[in-house]
């Protein structure tokens, strides 16, 4: 039995390299019991490794630690038995149809009443009716509410979900996470990564990797705080200009357009807050300071990649 | 409608990339390049549709001149290898059980006095008929060596023995395949060149196909085995496969009526060894390949010289040294030999327990390599 320790996830530095190349280096986490748990960082940046390794698909060159209170290096059966693990890209058969995908599953984690366990998660789905449907004949959003039903039938402790709402409709994304927030409150473990800021925003906690290291984790209040950013709004007509001054100006670290409006941050203040009063110095542009989000956070974490900040 | 003007610098654009992605897809260049090759080398050297120094036994009872220079005349034809001399009769019959021997030439007692009284000895070839074309011009060669042999020994006094008639009386004697028909060989051979296409290729895409489609992975986090997925893999091959075995020898026996002589239980204990051979193998390539298409032409490279070095469609004796090493590495050769044997010679299971064990050997190394590849997959 998985013991009751206060962490569902909490592994040391987790390391694995590709033919020379590190994807993962020394990377440590601490996941809390029934939280959700966003995992950040651009494309490449070893979030899907370092999944593969808390589910034991691939085994760490270096580092220790437990999944569900077992050894990640010695008991990766028994984590397996207990994790739900939904792949990026779409895993499940799709030359069988969405009823004999699900009983397949059931089989392989050895459930009984397969009937009535298959019967109610086509149910709790809505695709009780198109449940003798080639799988591969559903919608993106609903292929992604399908690999959700088919990783959870077996009631785990812990879900991995490795971008799960890529290339979904908002609408899909919406209802996807309130199904996660759900199954929390149910005392479910749900890491998930995601390029979506909107997403990060709905978890409890989260962690930043790039390039392999894990820059940080926290609250996402705690990340705006670690990361010592301050950001301008500047509105107004006709920005260009401004926004032609500011790209030069050594202040401002990060700047993202939006239009009539212009987000401007750095990490420091008063360099960066004379930079703005000059750039935007015309009369019929308003600029205000404002607490930096958490997308001006990250893209300040990739822009200073490699730096570990803790 | 307008116009939309064919531009050659678009046709030069889209040849470009084709080259760049040629030049990333080794394998595909390995097939343009490595299968003419294959091909070349395989038809043009090891090849050989009349073959020679075929494996012979000599059984002589009387060892005169006149016995030696009628050998030597048989043996300078080309035909035949003499490696076994031997001094009862009944030890020829294990020899051809085995296959080691395709041809057994008995000289009698007092063949030299019979000869020079005139009573026209008789001289017995026997050939292992099994594959025709590999003994007819080698037992022609023989008739001719018959009328002329002895020509040059027999002068003075005793020209007057020199033909016609030839002074000695030549049986040839065609075991297994008295008729000399054909299809008495390919058709046991052709058991194992189905089998061998399709187990090989379908096993090999199988794998292929769940890491293409990214299936593997899901299997992979789930508590499942390395062992349980690869015989959830092979067993229902086995099973088609064995189906498939069956028709063929239900068309063998009744459409093409060839004799299926031997013990049916050997045969299908044989069949289940070489399926499961083939589908280790198909494993095998399974996880070296990273899609489909690769499997496919794994399975081609495979599949080629399983045909032309197998001795099913060339006789294996005619191939040079190199080239029947190759063939003693396939499974398919091994098989032939076994088939060939039980339809034709009633072997039992002492007779071609050395080839079933080379089959077993090579399952081995096979089943160990993609083991140990298989668990190596997602690393």
């Amino acid at each position: 039995m998985s013991n009751d320790s206060e962490y569902a996830i909490d592994v040391t530095g987790l390391t694995k390299s590709f033919s020379d190349q590190i994807a993962v280096d020394h990377v440590s986490l601490k996941v809390r019991r029934g939280e959700v748990f966003g995992f950040l960082g651009p494309n490449g940046s070893g979030k899907t490794t370092t999944i593969r390794m808390l589910c034991g698909l691939l085994s760490p060159e270096d580092g220790s630690g437990t999944c569900l209170g077992f050894d990640i290096m010695r008991e990766s059966t028994e984590i397996q038995k207990r994790v739900g693990y939904m792949t990026q890209k779409f895993s499940l058969y799709e030359d069988l149809t969405i009823e004999e995908n699900l009983l397949f599953v059931c089989r392989m984690y050895q459930m009984d009443n397969l009937k009535e366990r298959v019967a109610a998660a086509l149910s709790s789905l809505g695709l009780y009716d198109r449940r003798k449907q080639l799988a591969g004949a559903l919608s993106g959003g609903w292929k992604q509410r399908l690999a959700l039903v088919a990783c959870m039938i077996h009631e785990p402790e812990l879900l991995l979900l490795d971008e799960p709402t890529a290339g979904v409709d908002p609408k899909a994304r919406r209802s996807f996470w309130d199904e996660i927030h759900e199954m929390a409150a149910k005392g479910i473990t749900v890491l998930v990564s995601t390029h979506y800021m909107d997403e990060a925003e709905r978890c409890h906690r989260l962690a930043y990797l790039s390039n392999g290291k894990l820059l940080a984790q926290g609250t996402g209040p705690e990340l705006i705080k670690l990361s010592g950013l301050h950001t301008w709004r500047i509105e107004g007509e006709n920005l260009t200009d401004v926004q032609m001054i500011l790209s030069k100006a050594s202040a401002v670290e990060t700047m993202a357009p939006f239009g009539a409006r212009i987000r401007a941050s750095g990490t420091d203040e008063k360099a960066l807050e004379k930079a703005v009063i000059e750039a935007a110095s015309s009369p019929d542009v308003a600029v205000e300071k404002v607490p930096p989000g958490l997308e001006d956070v990250f893209i300040h974490f990739s822009n200073s990649a490699g730096v570990p900040i803790q | 409608m307008k116009k939309f003007p064919i531009s050659l610098s678009r046709i030069l654009g889209l040849v470009r990339k084709e080259f760049i992605q040629l030049k990333r897809d080794r394998l595909t260049v390995a097939m343009l390049l490595g299968i003419p090759f294959m091909q070349m080398v395989l038809f043009g050297f090891a090849i050989n549709s009349d073959p020679k120094l075929l494996s012979t036994a000599v059984i002589q009872a009387d060892s005169g001149p006149l016995v030696r220079s009628y050998l030597t005349a048989l043996e300078n034809t080309g035909y035949f290898s003499f490696n076994y001399h031997l001094d009862r009769v009944e030890d020829v019959e294990e020899l051809f059980l085995e296959g080691k021997i395709l041809f057994a030439i008995t000289i009698p007692e007092d063949f030299e006095r019979a000869l020079i009284r005139g009573e026209r000895p008789e001289v017995l070839i026997e050939a292992d008929a099994t594959d025709p074309v590999v003994t007819a011009r080698a037992t022609s060669a023989a008739m001719q060596v018959n009328f002329l042999a002895l020509n040059h020994d027999l002068k003075g006094p005793l020209a007057h023995l020199r033909p016609i008639p030839p002074p000695v009386e030549l049986r040839i004697h065609r075991r297994y395949n008295p008729e000399n028909i054909t299809h008495y060989n390919t058709i046991p051979g052709l058991l194992g060149i189905i089998l061998t296409m399709t187990t090989v290729m379908i096993t090999a895409i199988t794998l292929a196909r769940e890491r293409e489609r990214g299936t593997l992975e899901n299997l992979f986090a789930m508590p499942v085995h390395p062992f349980e997925v690869m015989s959830g893999k092979i067993i229902p091959f086995i099973m088609g496969a064995s189906f498939q075995a069956f028709l063929v020898l239900v068309a063998a026996r009744f459409i093409f009526e060839v004799p299926i002589l031997g013990d049916l239980w050997l045969l299908s204990l044989a069949l289940i060894i070489f399926i499961t051979v083939n589908l280790s193998v198909g494993f095998t390539l399974s996880t070296i390949a990273t899609n489909q298409l690769q499997a496919m032409q794994m399975g081609m490279f495979f599949f080629l010289p399983s045909i032309l070095l197998s001795g099913f469609l060339f006789p294996f004796s005619g191939m040079p040294k190199w080239a029947q090493w190759i063939g003693e590495i396939l499974p398919l050769t091994h098989f032939v030999r076994i088939v060939k044997s039980i339809f034709l010679k009633s072997a039992e299971f002492g007779d071609i327990k050395m080839h079933l064990l080379n089959l077993l050997i090579i399952l081995v190394i096979t089943a160990t390599i993609s083991l140990k590849r298989y668990k190596a997959t997602l690393d």
